[in-house]
């Protein structure tokens, strides 16, 4: 599936290094990829994801863009109905907002409303996520504000090797890819415990990626962890949290990274939670109408019989990203052990009815 | 202490409203002949004049002066007068049609034809359009089959477009003719992205923009300008200021005491204003736009003086907000009499040819409407396949929509 099979040379790479060698792999094997974004060319970007390719492949393949997340956007639809193949960076997740019409109205629906005759093959890179005391516009995981729009694909990566073979993947696709990267994950796994030292990818080994061209196929979600005891669908940071959680909780969870949040993999999905009976879905986003609800419908849909215990969400709260409590509203693995407890005590016969009446009450 | 007067909103409203006229002083005219052509590797700055006053060449009497008075082949001008005859006879008709409910909605560019015509025969093949929803005849002035367009209005079984799109939300890649959205301003911004391309690419081709006075509001109106500003970008943004944004002067989109054309100085983009009813006048300034972006001299900016003679779509009643003899007081009168009275000066059209012109024309897109209708309309119901909803979504249908199509039993 991923083109192991292709034995090549591998390097220890951070998860902005194996984004920076995708991008360099796509720059030289295709003349109509092409990347901008704000202080992307010469300085290399905020966070040195494209650190050398203006050097190595000129300034009319690898340049700096205005402050206009829409104007970015919006040329980089121009220039996919040309024929190129624009990968684009928005500097921050938080600040795609003024794209949003641009994403939503033109991007996305191009193709359908052209019948084909035009296409926006764009990679749209955000860094995205918590933890890293970003307060309110520097921590935002946005994921279901595209989910929720035909015609995008969003894809988000946990680990070097993944971010490497998803991006080439997301730029070889001729649909548009929302690409959001864990900020928290640049250079190392993120567990959660931010009282200890992080600990960087050279120690993972998912931090050894292969130096040349591989994809990591859109639409497959990964089995980050085998268990028997409960599912966690998740993505991103969480899914290192959710690993830590089954180790402290002594619960054998499945943890199953999506990967591709929209379109996604379904049957991994519901051969896991039918296999399992139990279900954790987990997202640093906020909970009401984030993308969490959309896959605990999916699992009522698909794994009903299955299931032996309600489906439990973990989320962040529904408040904005605060800097001071960063660490009362990340998901923290207590909270997500709390949770994988819940899902293996409460079964859909003893599960109290107290707590669930009392918001009508009021 | 000085006493502070309240302070008072400036809500700007135009001269003339239902029942009383408009006064057209404040369009900044310039009698024809009497502005300079500068040369096409021009300063954005030395065109500062050109954005406040108005590039004309035919005067009252319908000759050609000054120094914008290219010499023109009479066969494009007969070319460029046909264009907008058929446009606005195809206009007409499809009104009508919509009337009787062959289609759900329509929108006319009843004086705004010689704009598009004349840029259209300034391009070359292979120049890519970014239109708005009033650029019917950029398609017309390429021979485009009638029957294809309408075929798009009646979202019928032909339509290219398989019914997703609204009437007049034209879409022809080969006609070098963007697929037009419903969102004023998005394209605008995309048509500098796709000439950036083209210069990535070391290409020759040039793109065009549109976009109306009402639409310059929106942000991607200043963020092309920038974009195009900053990577000199060969692209022509063209400004139709019609006067009107449906109900709204355009004084509220920002044109009072200014000029659209002002714009586009300020950002550092080398500026005309010219009059959008004076087809020679249009051909000879997208004549000097195409080679500034062509010999990568940079973008440039037009705003076209016009007026929106007609209703804004067919969902619009124009008596509401604005005097009804609008049109026939506006001093820049209609584009295809002006072109006409040229043209019968130099020999090259009559009375009795513009006659038969209309008459064929009428015939043609009379034999197009019954061909587009035998392949349905929105009243017949003959459509694509419903099943087409689900494609093109993406590249390749992901499973959910299979499965939503199934569960519509299609």
């Amino acid at each position: 599936m991923d083109n192991r099979s292709i034995q090549q040379a591998t390097t220890p790479m951070t998860m902005i290094q194996a984004l920076r060698s995708a991008m360099d792999v796509m720059l030289e094997r295709d003349d109509k990829v092409v990347i901008f974004g704000q202080d992307v060319g010469y300085f290399g970007g905020v966070f040195r994801c494209t650190e050398g390719l203006q050097a190595k492949y000129g300034k009319t393949r690898v340049f700096d863009a205005p402050i206009s997340e829409g104007g970015i956007v919006g040329a980089a639809v121009g220039m996919g109905a040309y024929g190129l193949r624009p990968v684009v960076e928005i500097q921050f997740a938080d600040y795609f907002y003024p794209a949003t019409d641009q994403i939503v109205s033109e991007a996305a629906r191009l193709r359908y409303r052209s019948a084909g005759e035009f296409i926006a093959p764009l990679t749209i890179r955000m860094p995205c996520g918590g933890g890293i005391y970003g307060g309110q516009t520097h921590s935002q995981s946005p994921e279901a504000l595209f989910t929720h729009v035909t015609g995008l694909r969003t894809v988000m990566p946990s680990n070097p090797y993944d971010a490497k073979g998803l991006l080439i993947a997301a730029i070889e696709c001729d649909d548009p890819v929302i690409f959001l990267e864990p900020k928290r994950l640049y250079n190392g796994p993120f567990d959660g415990h931010h009282d200890q030292p992080v600990v960087p990818w050279s120690k993972h080994p998912l931090g050894n990626v292969p130096d040349g061209y591989y994809t990591v196929p859109l639409e497959s979600a990964s089995v980050f962890r085998p268990g028997s005891d409960l599912t966690v669908l998740t993505y991103g940071t969480m899914v290192f949290v959710a690993e830590v959680a089954a180790r402290e909780s002594g619960i054998d969870a499945e943890i199953i990274d999506l990967r591709s949040l929209w379109p996604l993999d379904l049957d991994t999905i519901v051969a896991s939670v039918r296999k399992t009976g139990r279900c954790v879905v987990v997202h640093e986003a906020t909970q009401t109408s984030g993308f969490g609800a959309e896959l605990a419908t999916l699992i009522q849909e698909h794994c009903f019989y299955h299931l032996e215990a309600p489906i439990e969400r973990v989320a962040g709260w529904d408040t904005p990203y605060p800097h001071a409590h960063e660490w009362a509203y990340f998901p923290s693995p207590a909270r997500l052990a709390g949770a994988f407890r819940k899902t293996m005590d409460g079964s859909l016969a003893a599960e109290p009815s107290k707590s669930a009446g009392q918001g009508r009450e009021a | 202490m000085r006493q502070a007067l309240p302070l008072r909103l400036h809500v700007p409203e135009p001269s003339g409203r239902p029942g009383h006229a408009t006064d057209f002083s404040y369009l900044r005219l310039a009698p024809a002949g009497a502005v300079r052509k500068p040369p096409v590797d021009t300063s954005a700055a030395d065109t500062a004049d050109l954005a406040y006053t108005l590039v004309r060449v035919l005067d009252d009497e319908g000759k050609a002066v000054g120094p914008w008075a290219d010499p023109i082949a009479p066969e494009l001008l007969r070319k460029g007068l046909q264009i907008m005859i058929k446009t606005r006879i195809y206009d007409a008709r499809m009104l009508i049609a919509q009337r009787q409910k062959k289609m759900s909605f329509y929108m006319q560019s009843l004086g705004e034809e010689a704009i598009g015509a004349a840029q259209m025969l300034a391009l070359s093949p292979g120049d890519m359009c970014f239109p708005s929803y009033r650029q019917q005849n950029l398609l017309i002035a390429q021979d485009v089959p009638l029957t294809e367009m309408m075929c798009q209005l009646f979202s019928n079984e032909s339509d290219r477009l398989k019914g997703r799109q609204l009437p007049v939300m034209y879409s022809m890649r080969e006609r070098g003719f963007f697929s037009i959205s419903g969102n004023l301003a998005t394209q605008f911004v995309q048509a500098v992205g796709w000439a950036m391309a083209s210069a990535i690419q070391g290409d020759t081709k040039i793109a065009s923009a549109w976009i109306g006075d009402g639409a310059t509001a929106a942000a991607d109106f200043q963020t092309a300008l920038t974009f195009a500003h900053v990577y000199r970008a060969p692209v022509i943004l063209n400004v139709i200021n019609n006067q009107w944004a449906i109900s709204t002067f355009q004084a509220l989109a920002g044109g009072e005491s200014t000029t659209f054309a002002a714009r586009g100085i300020g950002s550092g983009i080398a500026s005309l204003r010219v009059d959008g009813n004076d087809f020679l006048a249009v051909y000879a300034a997208s004549r000097w736009a195409v080679e500034r972006a062509r010999n990568n001299l940079g973008p440039t900016l037009i705003e076209w003086v016009s007026y929106r003679a007609g209703p804004h779509s067919t969902s619009d009643d124009p008596s509401k907000y604005r005097p009804a003899d609008d049109w026939a007081r506006f001093p820049l009168g209609d584009p295809i009499d002006r072109l006409k009275r040229h043209l019968i000066a130099l020999g090259a059209w009559s009375e009795d040819e513009h006659h038969r012109t209309q008459k064929e024309y009428e015939a043609e897109v009379i034999a197009a409407q019954k061909q587009a209708e035998s392949h349905g309309t929105l009243a017949t119901g003959k459509t694509s396949s419903v099943a087409t909803m689900f494609e093109d979504v993406y590249k390749d249908m992901p499973w959910h929509l299979r499965r939503q199509r199934q569960q519509l039993g299609v």
